[in-house]
């Protein structure tokens, strides 16, 4: 047969990092070099990371297509499948197929603003676009990141929190909710939205990313519309239980809409238009 | 290609069998057992039942298996070799005795598996099968084909359909493809000229119930109606209406591992199923039966019309005769049609 949709990739995972507690970063390289070298994604898109003998899981690229050589995928213990990829250790080899979806139309943003805005684990899907922008700042004007998590232990790659803290090409804003804060904590205590209201960005020209939970997600779209935001130029992503990640498996619709193939990056204006189904 | 049309004596279709056997393809059909009729491997032509509505199964199973392995892996120290499915371990295949509700469904079935990126496994077996469709002399109150832009006597997805005729129970039988010509080649002498058999008059009468493009268009506004919990009330979310159904075609994928070897298996699954979209983190985007059921015939005439311009329902009526607790599509397709929105 010539092409089995359904045959992963055999990765290795490089390297592991913990990022809170039962949140950890797989970097992947392709075991095969040819794989590599014909790979390409863009920010925004997902993939199938598999376990052989326990399954498929589905989360986003984590890693800026902008480092080439490797992919990275964030992931919190929660099911089987991310429970069996916990188990894995450096050298071990697992399945990945991929990349799916469409992408943060990043090219259509040169020269205006960007402001992030992310919660939690939804920091990664985040992750791969903010670090794209950075590859290539010169294109941007300013950069905002606001990031809160429950608490300073959940806040992810933390490491990289302190590198973009340095920069002088980015403003970090972030938070923990109240009573989510350690002694020596020097950032915002209160939940997302409040500390949007609080920073209030312009919207001048600016793009808003937002990813999250979705109780932040619900009520950091108002503030956004109060600062002025349009529908057109906040963008966010869904994730729905998907198998395939090719519109064909028929469980991640909204609608008419496939979070697969015309997700996962979708505007407000969007998603406004899906029925009530997410 | 032009249809051929020929004339095949009834004691024909036996000689026939046994020179798609002689030449060593595997035939399924209908056959009788403990009272149902199911497609099996036929290994003697009197297994067939000749004399039957429907199926209880489709025949969907030849080109889509209800577990189809997508690959074998084996680890061993550190390292794991993956192997994708054998082309050679697909078997050719006639399906013989199809009804046109299902010979139609197989389009449905390729529309699925082939939009945007093309599911090789699925067509590989599908090439490999000849579809020999059998025209319905009779029908029962759950087949509504004609509703739904079929009809009892629709070459639509047949290689050969075979409709029986009046006159000794000899058949007419129309040559649609290719595939077709070259199974008749190997039997020649069987497929006499046709003597002009007015197929419509040997043919079932399956009255028209309701219209699907009025059906489409009503959903465009239906999403929040309260019909959806009226209909599934009495649903059980057993999903044997997605099971028996010639169309549905939403799978699982799963490993089944087998100490350091196993497989990844894609196996029918069923959107009315409560774990069917059921996040890792307890959130459930179809938390109710009614918006599971909603789902079911949105997507058949609602999101695959709009989408891959087929609609996902053949008329076969199975799923209304599965239904344990008696939920009948025709009806629920039909208030739809009727309610005021």
């Amino acid at each position: 047969m010539t092409d089995n949709i359904y045959m992963p990739y055999l990765m290795k995972v490089e390297k592991i990092t913990w990022e809170a507690p039962d949140v950890k970063t797989f970097m992947l390289k392709f075991v095969n070099d040819e794989d590599q070298n014909n790979f390409n994604f863009k920010a925004g898109q997902f993939g199938e990371y598999s376990v052989y003998g326990t399954g498929e899981s589905t989360f986003c690229i984590a890693s800026s297509p902008t480092r080439k050589g490797y992919i990275e995928c964030t992931f919190r213990q929660t099911g089987k499948v991310t429970n069996a990829l916990a188990g894995c250790e450096e050298g071990s080899i697992i399945g990945f197929r991929g990349p799916y979806g469409n992408i943060f139309p990043i090219d259509e943003w040169k020269g205006k603003n960007l402001l992030f805005i992310a919660g939690g684990i939804a920091l990664p899907p985040m992750r791969c676009v903010i670090w794209n922008a950075l590859d290539m700042r010169d294109n941007f004007r300013d950069v905002t990141i606001i990031y809160g998590a429950r608490s300073v232990k959940d806040l992810v790659y933390k490491y990289e929190l302190e590198d973009w803290e340095r920069r002088k090409d980015v403003k970090l804003i972030t938070t923990v909710d109240p009573g989510g804060e350690s002694p020596d904590w020097k950032g915002e205590i209160g939940f997302v939205p409040t500390i949007v209201e609080k920073a209030a960005p312009s919207s001048d020209d600016t793009i808003a990313i937002v990813c999250g939970p979705p109780v932040m997600i619900k009520y950091t779209f108002p503030v956004l519309a109060k600062l002025g935001f349009t529908d057109e130029n906040i963008f966010t992503t869904l994730e729905n239980r998907m198998k395939c990640g090719f519109g064909k498996c028929g469980r991640c619709n909204v609608g008419k809409v496939y979070v697969c193939k015309d997700g996962p990056v979708f505007t407000l204006a969007q998603l406004k238009e899906l029925p009530d189904e997410y | 290609m032009n249809i051929e049309r020929r004339y095949v004596r009834n004691g024909s279709l036996e000689k026939l069998y046994e020179i798609i056997k002689a030449n060593s393809r595997t035939v399924i059909g209908p056959s009788t057992r403990n009272g149902k009729i199911s497609f099996k491997r036929i290994e003697n032509y009197k297994e067939l039942t000749t004399d039957y509505i429907q199926t209880t199964q489709s025949s969907k199973e030849t080109a889509f298996p209800r577990t189809e392995k997508i690959l074998d892996y084996s680890k061993n120290a550190g390292s794991i070799s993956v192997r994708g499915t054998d082309p050679n371990e697909i078997p050719d295949i006639v399906l013989w005795g199809v009804r046109p509700c299902d010979t139609m469904g197989v389009g449905e079935l390729s529309a699925i598996f082939n939009w945007d990126s093309k599911d090789e496994i699925y067509n590989h077996r599908l090439s490999h099968v000849t579809v020999l469709g059998f025209s319905c002399s009779k029908a029962d109150e759950y087949c509504f084909c004609t509703s739904v832009g079929g009809n009892p006597g629709n070459t639509e997805g047949s290689d050969i359909l075979f409709t029986k005729t009046g006159e000794n129970d000899d058949y007419l039988a129309e040559i649609m493809t290719d595939k077709g010509l070259q199974l008749v080649s190997l039997a020649s002498e069987l497929f006499e000229k046709d003597s002009n058999v007015d197929k419509a008059k040997n043919i079932a009468d399956v009255p028209v119930r309701f219209d699907r493009e009025q059906v489409s268009q009503k959903l465009e506004k239906f999403f929040d109606n309260e019909q959806w919990v009226e209909q599934s009330l009495k649903c059980l979310g057993c999903g044997a209406c997605a099971y028996v159904c010639p169309t549905c075609a939403c799978f699982d994928i799963q490993d089944e591992a087998h100490g350091r070897s196993g497989s990844r298996v894609r196996c029918w699954d069923s959107c009315g199923f409560s774990l069917f979209t059921l996040h890792t983190s307890g959130h459930n985007p179809r938390e109710v039966q009614s918006q599971r059921w909603r789902q079911r015939i949105m997507h058949k005439f609602s999101y695959m019309p709009d989408r891959l311009s087929v609609y996902g329902c053949t008329g076969c009526g199975r799923c209304s005769r599965a239904c344990p607790a008696d939920m009948n599509i025709l009806e629920h397709l039909i208030s739809i049609q009727e309610a005021i929105v």
